[in-house]
């Protein structure tokens, strides 16, 4: 006897829709065990997840705010998935983006708003994008495998913005904790609602708008399509891939270091250890779920965010570790790559041997 | 006539979103036939093979295999039965040997036979039908051709009743046509039964016991050997379509239009595939390109296309190199062959028939506006080049590749003309084509020539090059062997010639 997964073809349109929604219920289900095993009653703790997340204008509040860097992270991301350009490293584009946003806000001494936000955003953008690019630049011109070099370059890139707000950047008045000073006003995004909420989010949303009409409506977007579709097609097409490459993984990473920007400028007001708990992980889940639109980035993101608010009210009302919500991600994951997998493939026993 | 059936169909229809690909499909095939399926592009063959392998399922009537109907819910429910179908797309592993990947086919070997007492079996196989394939050979060293002979293998090892060729020859030469058919007819007096599809006329004449024509899905008849020919066959397939008409100027050979100088290309493995190739194309000819196939013909098609780069030697057109230039693509275009497999060079698989008709002048003034693309030019040219190419093109908004081998082809032919290419490289062009639509390019090209575009036309059918030609060079192992008159030349001298034989 044994077990047999045989291509099919492909299944109805019910079982497609259904069938994520239900891996979302599986996940729920295991991860029920673990919370048993915890002694917490899945129940309840389901029930405030969403009551933490989404029922009260601060918990909404909250929610967005972790809802914004996943936004623009996983727009870069899923960017350069249309191109089959594996961008692993959005967490180090990220701090990077957040290493050149501080620099400005700290060492420009620009007095107008406006101006500064401007110069912060831009210096965001093009950090994050020339870190990445390097990964672009090595990729096309000698073929070096992007995904591990995006991945090493976070190492870096975190190590680097440790030595910064430990060494030379650090506050002399923060009484030796890695961080910098504060920004100045001029350096902060607007606030909403006596919340957290900062325009950062609305920039997001924004930047999604704009990247789906970029990949929907534009030629680049066009030419973007049909090298991730077939590369030799886009060459033989007179489409320069290698160019296409690298410009693809520049804009990838100054999007995710919009994130790191909007970070800053929006939420902390300074450059501190860990800015970034691992939003540019979760933005190739994000990607991965949401396929190929930037509509999908924006819910997914925001159901991810439910999960991190969620996830740490659990810390705080019944001290589960903050693992927990790391293992909820991974389940839900799981289950919905397998099915994916039960989507395009079926799984039969087949009893004794077909083969004398 | 009292025969007995193998297999039969009853009924079948098959449809995908917005398109009816089998209609009402009844056919029945008996042991020790062959059977040929017949049909336009996109009447339906694949899907039905695809039905029978149990690949799909058909949404309505039956399939009896031994009088039993049966019911596939896939590839390898069929395969049980006896039924096999050797693969376009040829599913080899290329680091392992031929009897590796045989030996693949067959789950639970080890267990069963001895390693040895396998290989003989096989071994026994390859003598029976004189085939010479070295074992231990790795796959990836082997030519199409010894390929498709290992597909067989893995076929004839699990004893299959029935075996289902789509196109095998589309991808041979014609010698390993001759020798495929010749291994078809012994299978067929052993009592196996095999469906055979094929767009060659002269083939299906001459393997045949029976014909099916199939049309828009349907089957509509089923003819025995002699009750048939050329002529006949044709005006069923196509019915009232016309087959186009067309006159052939003569080239006046004035201005050049390409000149070839000393072009080398080296492969992956270091060999020559173009060595020291030198030509000269005038406006407006048609210059045929003969040789066995992998003589260096691909390579030709991939430098000037700009797929490959040369090793040394020039490309000039006029008095502009475009070596390495990317002017190229748009001086020069190619249209080619397209296997079943969909994995080829000359289309994005996942978007649009629209899409994929601009994918070569996406940037021009037409189809945008600023940065924009203007998706109603898009959407007007791709309704203007499926009518007048008759593609099968199925819904809006259908991706490229759920269309037939042939429509694809179809596809990538509208495109590389609608630029007006000045040179056009059209690398075996009509493979794969029907009659009706094969006759339709020969038109194009003829109608391009006499507006000034010139064509190097890189065929194995000689009836084609004979027809289309200006002039016909000969190629053997990378090097331009022979030039000669098709007005006055004969199939033997170029026979010759393909063989390397030095022209005096
Ligand atoms: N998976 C699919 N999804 C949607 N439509 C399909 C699919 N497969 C085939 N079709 C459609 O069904 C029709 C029949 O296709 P099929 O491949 O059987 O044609 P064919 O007779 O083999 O043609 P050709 O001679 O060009 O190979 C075509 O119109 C094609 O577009
Ligand atoms: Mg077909």
């Amino acid at each position: 006897m044994k077990l047999v997964a045989e291509k099919r073809e492909l299944s109805s349109r019910l079982f497609r829709i259904s069938a994520p929604v239900i891996s979302i219920f599986v996940a729920l289900f295991v991860a029920g065990f673990l919370l048993l095993a915890a002694g917490v009653n899945p129940l309840q703790a389901y029930l405030e997840i969403f009551q933490e997340s989404l029922g009260s204008i601060y918990g909404l509040s909250e929610t967005l705010v972790k809802t914004t860097p996943l936004i623009f992270a996983s727009l870069g991301v899923s960017l350069a998935f249309r191109m089959q350009i594996w961008n692993i490293g959005a967490e180090g584009q990220i701090y990077m983006g957040a290493c050149g946003a501080t620099a400005v806000a700290l060492f420009s001494g620009i007095e107008s708003h406006l101006l500064m936000i401007t110069a912060m955003f831009l210096t965001a953008f093009l950090v994050g994008g020339l870190w990445a690019g390097v990964a672009g630049a090595l990729r096309a011109v000698w073929r070096v495998n992007e995904v591990i070099v995006t991945l090493l370059m976070n190492y870096i890139a975190i190590l680097g913005v440790d030595y910064l707000i430990y060494g030379p950047w650090k506050d002399p008045k923060g009484f030796n904790f890695p961080l910098t000073a504060q920004f100045s006003d001029a350096a902060r995004l607007t606030e909403y609602f006596d919340t957290r909420l900062h325009s950062g989010f609305f920039l997001a949303l924004f930047c999604a708008l704009v990247l789906y009409l970029f990949m929907e409506r534009t030629v680049w977007g066009y030419e973007i399509k049909v090298i991730g579709s077939n590369p030799k097609a886009a060459r033989y097409a007179g489409m320069r891939t290698g160019l296409a490459i690298f410009a693809v993984l520049f804009l990838s990473g100054a999007i995710a270091g919009i994130a790191g920007f909007s970070e800053v400028a929006g939420l902390q007001h300074r450059l501190q250890h860990g800015i970034s708990p691992g939003y540019g992980y979760t933005a190739i889940i994000i990607a991965w779920l949401a396929k190929r639109s930037a509509l999908g980035v924006v819910i997914v993101s925001f159901l991810m965010g439910v999960l991190l608010v969620g996830g740490d009210s659990l810390q705080l009302s019944w001290q589960l570790p903050v693992a927990f919500a790391y293992a909820f991600q991974g389940l839900i994951l799981f289950f919905l790559l397998a099915s994916e997998f039960f989507i395009h493939n079926r799984v039969r026993l087949i009893r004794g041997e077909r083969h004398a | 006539m009292a025969m007995t059936t193998l297999l039969q169909t009853r009924h079948i229809r098959k449809t995908f979103p917005g398109v009816v690909a089998l209609d009402d499909v009844s056919l029945s095939i008996a042991p020790g036939e062959i059977h040929t399926l017949l049909g336009e592009n996109g009447a339906g063959k694949s899907t039905l093979m695809n039905v029978l392998t149990g690949l799909y399922r058909p949404d309505r009537g039956e399939i009896l295999f031994d009088g039993v109907p049966v019911q596939f819910s896939s590839p390898g429910d069929s395969l049980a039965m006896g039924i096999g179908m050797v693969h376009q797309h040829f599913m080899l592993v290329p680091a392992h040997t031929v009897f590796e990947n045989v030996l693949l086919a067959i789950d639970g070997v080890p267990n069963f036979f001895s390693r040895r007492k396998f290989q003989q079996k096989v071994q026994k196989i390859l003598d029976e039908f004189a085939l010479d394939l070295d074992l231990d050979t790795p796959a990836w060293k082997l030519s199409i051709g010894a390929q498709q002979w290992i597909e067989l293998i893995k076929l004839l090892v699990r004893d299959c009743r029935l075996l289902i060729f789509d196109e095998p020859t589309a991808v041979l030469t014609p010698q390993e046509s001759a020798r495929l058919f010749k291994v078809l007819t012994r299978l067929r007096d052993q009592g196996k039964s095999i469906l055979f599809i094929s767009h060659k006329m002269r083939e299906v004449m001459e393997i045949s016991d029976r014909v099916t024509v199939l049309k828009k899905g349907r089957s509509l008849v089923t003819l025995p050997r002699g009750e048939y020919d050329e002529n006949k066959l044709a005006s069923l397939m196509i019915g009232e379509d016309q087959i186009p008409m067309w006159i052939k100027p003569a080239c006046k050979y004035e201005e050049l239009a390409l000149e070839i100088k000393n072009l080398s290309v080296r492969n992956d493995r270091g060999l020559a595939d173009l060595d020291n190739f030198t030509m000269k194309l005038y406006r407006g000819q048609i210059l045929g390109v003969a040789g066995v196939a992998g003589n260096g013909q691909k390579a030709l098609a991939e430098v000037l296309t700009g797929l490959k780069e040369a090793t040394s030697g020039r490309i000039l057109a006029g008095d502009r190199d475009i070596t390495d230039s990317t002017a190229k693509s748009s001086y020069i275009a190619g249209i080619a062959h397209i296997p079943e497999d969909r994995k080829t060079i000359g289309i994005a698989p996942d978007m649009t028939v629209g899409d994929n008709l601009i994918m070569k002048n996406f940037n021009s003034r037409a189809f945008r506006r600023w940065i924009f693309q203007d998706r109603a030019a898009i959407r007007r040219n791709a309704v203007a080049k499926i009518d007048q190419f008759a593609i099968k093109a199925g819904p809006d908004g259908n991706p490229i590749r759920y269309l037939s081998g042939g429509n694809i082809q179809k596809v990538i032919i509208a495109r590389e003309l609608s630029e007006k290419p000045s040179v056009l490289v059209a690398l075996y062009p009509t493979r794969g084509l029907d009659i009706g639509s094969a006759e339709y390019v020969h038109k194009v090209i003829i109608d391009g020539a006499n507006q000034g575009m010139s064509t190097i036309l890189i065929s194995e059918d000689l009836d084609e090059l004979l027809k289309l030609s200006d002039q016909i060079v000969v190629m053997f192992r990378g090097r331009l062997v022979g030039c000669v008159d098709p007005q006055t030349t004969t199939r033997e001298e170029i026979g010759l010639l393909m063989s390397g034989e030095v022209q005096k």
